[in-house]
């Protein structure tokens, strides 16, 4: 039990004073702009804006700043930030296949309708460190070729048209949509509420379980079909306007893994899939999120839940970096009174210990 | 609904579309540049959020992926047309100024003029960016081969 505490608000004070002081550091040194942070450090605020869940560039970088590049501390004060504001509604659903594409690649086909696409990335970098950047750098200017007009349709939709894997969920436009932000968790979760507690959860954590996934706890043999990255038109169904309105465009990843079979006396075997969405470029985390979405349909495909990564509850429970520093930070907080308590409980046990072994020599000698 | 009105709403939700890409001061600059009409605040311009939504798979059912901020306004003009203005992020500015446009993309008299002075050099500003995006990342297409293994 955490009893509250008085006092202390002077050295609170100054400490927040220390704090921005620490922040700002050297004063000799430029200070770091928002727009420093958003162009620069743009994965870092790609995680914020996933984790905390809503998407504002400039925002996600402010946290960053603020948290002194500290990302769960940023993560936090992002979603403190969207408890402010009112929401208006829902958007259409996103449609990935219509993408504007900067990066696509996958690992199951090496001639896929539309190409493979690099992109910006870290593949094929050699992992060396860079003197060049730390004395100020211009990148060499850009090669173009030219665009290909042929649509990218999704890798999964390719393996689809021959059965070869299974359909997605069917859509039903009436069937409610689960917000975990607005009813609490309960179990068990059906998968659009896994989908949205994976796409915010820790990308550390969903690592973790995804790789404990492949190295058998868990039965998940992947492929990466496709990863794709790019913006995506967003609609907002404006009740005063009474159309869809376009609102502007978001930049996204997705993964789509593709697993081994399911199959039955009943339907021929297919692949089976797991499906990664985040905001901006945030490769790791649509990966480990894809692994995990299929881990978790354990219960769903009728496999055998023996491990971590394919335990909904364990998973969902514990996958949200804020609720878990939360828990974890405030055990720093004072706990004198909670302490006291223990402390009287421990003497006591004690005292009996103590007259206990200093009664026993006395009854040995009566027997 | 009927065809005309089919085509309106089409109109105006492509404005819409040009807009909400567009840099706030872009658009600033093109409507300084013409005569407006009277008009009034009909929603003061107001910061929110919408939940993003994606599918299950990419084409599945619906799920809450996480939320964005928006800004949204609403205007009419002296004579009734109401123009709404919906747009991610927080520039209520922005809002204001997509719902001005879509009033006016309503008004006979104002439609012409918005399309050829705000909204076509945005459109090709657009299209000119998206182009040279779609340059630069086909710049990086790629074409792996497999090498087959000596049978011996």
């Amino acid at each position: 039990m955490y009893v509250a505490v008085k006092g202390g608000e002077r050295a609170i004070e100054n400490a927040h004073r220390l704090l921005a002081h620490e922040r700002r550091g050297d004063r000799d040194v430029p200070e770091v702009s928002l727009s420093q942070i958003s162009e620069q450090l743009s994965l870092g605020v790609d995680r914020v804006m996933t984790e905390g869940s809503l998407y504002d560039r400039e925002l996600a970088a402010l946290a960053i700043k603020q948290a002194r590049g500290d990302m769960i501390e940023a993560i936090f004060l992002v979603r403190a930030f969207r408890a402010t504001l009112p929401r208006f509604g829902t958007t259409e659903p996103v449609d990935t296949g219509a993408m504007q594409v900067r990066r696509r690649i996958s690992s199951t086909f090496k001639d896929i309708p539309g190409g493979q696409i690099l992109g910006p990335t870290f593949d094929y970098t050699h992992r060396l460190l860079d003197p060049q950047l730390a004395e100020g750098f211009s990148p060499e200017t850009l090669e173009t070729s030219e665009a290909s007009l042929a649509a990218t349709p999704r890798v999964t939709d390719i393996l689809g048209r021959d059965g070869l894997i299974e359909p997605s969920p069917a859509a039903d436009a009436e069937a409610p949509v689960g917000d975990l932000t607005r009813e609490p968790l309960s179990f068990p979760a059906d998968r659009d509420l896994r989908l949205q507690n994976l796409a915010r959860a820790d990308e550390g954590f969903l690592l973790a379980l995804g790789y404990s996934s492949q190295r058998g706890y868990g039965r998940n043999h992947p492929f990466a079909g496709e990863i794709r990255f790019g913006e995506v038109e967003i609609e907002f169904m404006a009740e005063d306007v009474g159309f869809a309105v376009p609102i502007g465009a978001i930049a996204m990843t997705e993964c789509q893994m593709v697993n081994q079979f399911k199959g039955s006396a009943t339907e021929a075997p297919c692949f089976t899939r797991g499906y990664g969405l985040a905001f901006g470029q945030s490769e790791r985390k649509t990966m480990s999120m894809a692994l995990v979405d299929r881990t978790l349909r354990a219960r769903e495909l009728g496999e055998e839940v023996i491990a971590p990564a394919q335990d909904e509850e364990f998973v969902m429970s514990h996958s949200d970096n804020v609720q878990a520093t939360g828990f974890v930070e405030h055990l720093k907080l004072p706990h004198y009174v909670d302490f006291q308590s223990e402390l009287g409980l421990l003497r006591k046990l004690r005292k009996e210990f103590t007259e206990a072994t200093e009664s026993a020599p006395m009854q040995e000698a009566a027997e | 609904m009927t065809a005309t009105e089919n085509d309106k709403q089409a109109q105006r939700k492509a404005v819409m579309a040009v807009l909400a890409h567009s840099d706030p001061s872009e658009i600033s600059g093109r409507l300084a540049a013409i005569t407006l009409p009277d008009h009034e605040n009909l929603r003061e311009p107001e910061n929110g959020l919408v939940m993003v939504r994606g599918r299950i798979g990419g084409d599945g059912s619906a799920f809450n992926l996480g939320e964005a901020t928006v800004s949204r306004a609403a205007v009419r003009l002296s004579t009734g047309q109401v123009g709404f203005g919906y747009t991610l992020g927080r520039d209520r500015e922005k809002a204001r100024m997509i719902a001005l446009c879509d009033a006016m993309v309503q008004s006979d008299e104002f439609a012409g003029l918005i399309e050829t002075k705000v909204i076509a050099p945005l459109r090709a500003a657009i299209s000119a960016k998206r182009s040279r995006k779609a340059a630069e990342a086909a710049a990086t297409r790629v074409d792996f081969y497999t090498l087959v293994r000596g049978e011996g």
